[in-house]
């Protein structure tokens, strides 16, 4: 059998395994959905912005430009395919769209490093023009040179709370306030755990202080109530220990650190399992990235949020323990060291999880009336109701009563919120409701796409 | 044209540029170097800038890409990063565009729903 790698995803993960099928001669299909490598943490603007790397991307600079030169170094030795999605797999061959155009690809091995989106849990009017995701905030400013507003709000919690605060506030941008719903208290029984990689810990320290110094507010442990506005948001609520609060703004970036994209894994077939600290069912991989399906790879942040680091040591690994399993020479010891380095950062990730845990309590406070599902808007209380009536208490049961997780974003922006509800609803715990079912087509289709014949897409080589 | 960027291109009328301008969503805090781009807005013609997304061009100028089907309150997006698929737009000629992920191009002709049609 002639081994023809693919991989899905150019982020940190997707870039180290090409580069190391690369020196190992193969020649693999590299599927990513963006127009440029980069994934979203080393995302590149569109061709003719000016500003330079360590002003996109502050302390990362020197790794996102590693990255991007690793990948530029290569592309005439891979077959990449930007602007390009996976919308279905099955059986040893992807389902792509490319310029409005659908074709299938072949596969005898595959890498998936398909990356992470925000963890979304809404409070009453996060579907405002001016509310968006954390993530949201940093590609308008990194990719468009844009402020999601003149006045901006950042909620919820995680590292990525304070860094892109930091950003915004750098670039010029005023950051009304910073609400963080995880305590100090929290953030300092986590420090044992984090001194594991000391220069994240210290890059966090730094971001925090130096919003201090700069006079942008930063309130911790509390709760977010609402967002307040007519045709925008204009102001948001919060509480703490028992006071509400109200401050004026005319946008809000929030989210609760990251969840996995796993859908594709999903199709493929991959086991899952539920993890405790991530809150949510991930595929199962052993340490080298593989799967429960046979030539079916696992990497980065896409198999359990690890961050940018260990998204490009395990994309190595993977590619290694691919190349491994085609019968090629690798060096063991390199492919130990990665081990080592991956599991040294699941330590610290503990850490971060006891530094910014997910608010457990957030189904209990959530409204009826609070839309979970803003696809076709569904609330809280309709999920509760359907428990309550129909006796639902599994996610894809309760997917097909009410439609939550049933459109356009397939659950990727409502999922985690709905199962917390149904588990609050059935009195249980996440984990023993089920996970919902990722479904072919991952992402929406034009009905444009589905007349057009299959045709082999242009292969773009070189920088786009 | 440094200064057509944040001005709809309609000429004459001061008073509906400031109130664009006010009720812009997103806001240029880098890279305004870049060239012009012209397209229409619900018949209005406006200017973007060469690497402006679908998203950022509309939202420059407005508060809006479209009102929910359901509720018919208006949407502006929400994850910027193809995963939420809030964010799509309406041609004039009836075409849906993910307007995070779509460049803007030179004669796009775009609408973004009546006011008050849900």
């Amino acid at each position: 059998m002639s081994v023809q790698p693919v991989i899905v995803g150019a982020g940190p993960a997707g870039v180290r395994a090409a580069q190391a099928l690369v020196a190992h001669g193969l020649r693999p299909v590299v599927v990513d959905e963006a127009p440029r490598w980069g994934g979203q943490i080393y995302r590149q603007p569109p061709e003719g912005f000016t500003r330079p790397k360590h002003v996109l991307y502050g302390f990362e600079a020197g790794r996102a430009d590693a990255l991007h030169g690793a990948m530029a170094a290569i592309l005439d030795k891979v077959d990449y395919r930007p602007d390009t999605l996976v919308w279905s797999a099955e059986g040893g061959k992807l389902d792509l769209l490319h310029n409005g155009a659908m074709s299938t690809l072949a596969y005898s091995h595959l890498i998936v490093a398909t990356g992470a989106t925000d963890r979304v849990l809404p409070f009453p009017g996060w579907t405002l023009p001016g509310v968006y995701t954390l993530g949201a905030a940093q590609v308008a400013l990194k990719f468009q040179g844009c402020a999601i507003g003149s006045r901006v709000v950042f909620a919820g919690t995680g590292p990525l709370l304070y860094l892109i605060a930091y950003q915004y506030a750098k670039a010029g941008a005023k950051v009304a306030a910073v609400l963080d719903t995880a305590s100090f208290a929290g953030k300092a029984a986590a420090v044992p755990a984090m001194l594991r990689q000391p220069a994240l810990l210290a890059k966090g320290l730094y971001y925090l202080g130096w919003l201090r110094a700069h006079g942008v507010a930063v309130h911790q442990g509390v709760e977010l109530a609402a967002a307040e506005g007519a045709e925008r948001v204009q102001a948001m609520h919060w509480r703490k220990d028992g006071r509400d609060y109200r401050i004026a703004c005319d946008a809000v970036g929030f989210g609760y650190a990251l969840r996995s994209e796993t859908q594709l894994a999903d199709l493929l077939g991959c086991r899952f399992a539920y993890d405790q600290l991530q809150r949510g069912a991930l595929p199962e991989r052993d340490a080298a990235g593989r799967s429960s399906v046979a030539g079916v790879y696992l990497a980065g942040d896409g198999a359990g949020i690890m961050g940018a680091d260990a998204a490009e040591w395990a994309g190595e690994r993977a590619a290694l323990a691919l190349l491994a399993d085609t019968g090629q020479h690798i060096d063991s010891m390199r492919a130990a060291l990665l081990e080592r380095r991956l599991s040294r950062t699941a330590e610290f990730r503990r850490g971060l999880e006891r530094a910014f845990p997910f608010p457990v309590q957030w189904a209990a406070g959530a409204p009826d009336d609070l839309v979970v599902c803003r696809c076709e808007e569904i609330t809280a209380g309709e999920l509760r109701h359907c428990v309550a009536d129909t006796g639902a208490r599994e996610m894809n049961r309760l997917k097909a009563l009410t439609r939550v997780g049933m459109g356009r974003c397939q659950g990727r922006t409502c999922g985690v919120a709905a199962a917390e509800i149904l588990a609050q609803a059935c009195n249980t715990q996440p984990d023993a409701v089920g996970r919902l079912r990722g479904q072919s087509p991952i992402k929406p289709l034009p009905f444009s796409a589905m007349a057009v014949p299959t045709a082999a897409p242009a292969l773009k080589q070189g920088a786009a | 044209m440094s200064s057509s960027v944040d001005m709809p291109g309609a000429a004459g009328k001061t008073a509906n540029t400031k109130a664009k301008k006010a009720t812009a969503l997103l806001h240029r805090v880098a890279e305004g170097g870049r060239k012009p781009v012209g397209f229409v807005l619900n018949g209005q013609p406006l200017t973007a800038l060469a690497g402006d997304t679908v998203l950022t061009a509309v939202l420059t100028h407005g508060a809006r890409l479209r009102f929910s089907e359901f509720s018919g309150e208006p949407r502006a997006g929400f994850c910027l990063m193809g995963a939420c698929h809030d964010c799509w737009v309406a041609t004039e000629s009836g075409k849906r565009l993910r307007a995070c992920g779509t460049f803007i191009e030179e004669g796009m002709r775009l609408v973004t729903g009546a006011e008050g049609l849900a």
